[in-house]
């Protein structure tokens, strides 16, 4: 009776004005309705409609590009929580911190979590990069797709990098001195370079400000529109690319 | 039907239309409006004034540095060494990466915590990886005859301040 009920519910719903301005689909299981939840939805239309199963394969992928994306996601919600006690000035930033993880309900849950996402995610993308080589997806016409990957490890390292510095702490003060004297031997430009990154000649509280926003703005900025293009692009491409062995032998044909 | 006006016009097909040309200058307009905003972002980025630390410091007396004595400044991070024959300073900036060495009195040398640098008292590489020697600042006296050091300024190396 209930079940009935609730069914009855879910149908008026279903049918209501409201609903049908959202979702434009029919309710009937047809392969144009099942195109048309892929079409219809801004998130899932950079994704194929339809995928080949063997590309589903834990082994065909092992899912790293899918991991490096959820650490992202997960990054991108730690971070947003975390930056609600977070002041980026001296010596207020080492005080959130301390804050965050001995005060906080939760908040060494969410900064950890924060920090190991981080660390997966720059191993994920990396292990993905080489599975993509070994399996030779890098060739035409994946070329382009292999480029803006590159670029995407780099945003992630550099994500990784500025994050580095926020909790303003002896571990992050020496790493970021360290990195930027790096990015000062770089020939005619480092100078500059490291004058601009750090907004000043020490590594001090301009260069904690100037490392916040290119963490919390302009990096996951550039990194959500080099991912959209990186996914939309496996479509365009003809899908993910396993094994490079699958591509060269057709399965043999069974002689009767 | 661009032919008619072709011929209405006796335009040839070397010479551009007016609407090609006006076309052109808008696009090179745009170009440089958005060259000269990037030029005017990388202006605004980078800082006029620093509320850094100053370059020159105080460092007492001439006659406070006998030969041997190493006198490290925190904050502008220098040291200033008596040697037999004057004093002279240098920066406690290593070489390497950046990282702020210390004096080790007992061992008599400048060491790096961060990747192990060593230096003599004179600033000269003993233990790698650091790539250079220590650089030498330029020192003076003041009328009240304390010593002035400035850490923006580098000396050849070996040059001793004799007061």
């Amino acid at each position: 009776m209930s079940e009935l009920s609730v069914n009855s519910l879910w149908i008026r719903l279903r049918d209501s004005a409201v609903y049908r301005s959202i979702v434009r689909h029919g309710v009937t299981d047809t392969n144009l309705n099942r195109s048309l939840i892929i079409f219809e939805n801004l998130f899932l239309h950079v994704h194929p409609v339809k995928v080949r199963e063997k590309t589903l394969r834990f082994t065909h992928t092992y899912w790293l590009g899918g991991i490096t994306t959820a650490c992202a996601l997960v990054l991108t919600l730690t971070g947003v929580l975390l930056m609600f006690y977070y002041h980026p000035s001296v010596p207020q930033a080492y005080k959130d911190m301390k804050e965050l993880t001995f005060v906080v309900e939760d908040g060494a849950f969410l900064r950890n979590l924060h920090r190991w996402a981080a660390q997966l995610m720059v191993f994920s993308a990396f292990l993905h990069m080489l599975r993509v080589f070994y399996h030779r997806a890098f060739r035409p016409p994946r070329q382009f797709n292999w480029v803006v990957g590159i670029i995407l490890l780099l945003v992630t390292l550099l994500l990784s990098y500025t994050g580095y510095l926020l909790p303003w702490d002896q571990l992050a003060f020496w790493g970021v001195s360290v990195g930027t004297n790096m990015a000062k031997e770089a020939p005619v430009v480092g100078e500059q370079v490291r004058f601009l990154l750090l907004g000043g000649h020490v590594v001090s509280e301009n260069a904690l400000l100037r490392f916040y926003v290119l963490h919390c703005v302009v990096l996951p900025v550039a990194l959500l529109i080099l991912l959209s293009v990186h996914i939309w692009r496996v479509r365009k491409d003809g899908g993910v690319q396993g094994p490079a062995e699958e591509l060269e032998t057709p399965e043999p044909r069974e002689v009767p | 039907m661009p032919d008619d006006l072709d011929e209405i016009f006796q335009r040839t097909e070397e010479e551009p239309s007016r609407r090609d040309f006006f076309g052109s200058v808008g696009l090179a307009a745009c170009a440089a409006a958005v060259a000269g905003s990037g030029v005017v972002t990388l202006d605004y980025l980078r800082p006029k004034v620093l509320f850094e630390p100053p370059t020159r410091f105080r460092a007492g007396s001439p006659l406070d540095y006998t030969e041997g004595i190493v006198r490290f400044n925190k904050q502008q991070k220098a040291y200033v060494v008596g040697a037999a024959s004057g004093v002279y300073a240098l920066s406690a900036v290593c070489t390497h990466l950046g990282c702020i060495t210390r004096f080790l009195s007992d061992e008599k040398c400048i060491a790096c915590p961060c990747h192990g640098s060593r230096f003599d008292l004179e600033g000269n590489v003993i233990h790698g990886p650091a790539p250079r020697p220590l650089p030498w600042l330029e020192v003076q006296v003041d009328a009240a005859g304390s010593l002035i050091v400035d850490t923006s300024v580098v000396i050849p190396h070996g040059k001793i301040f004799k007061a």
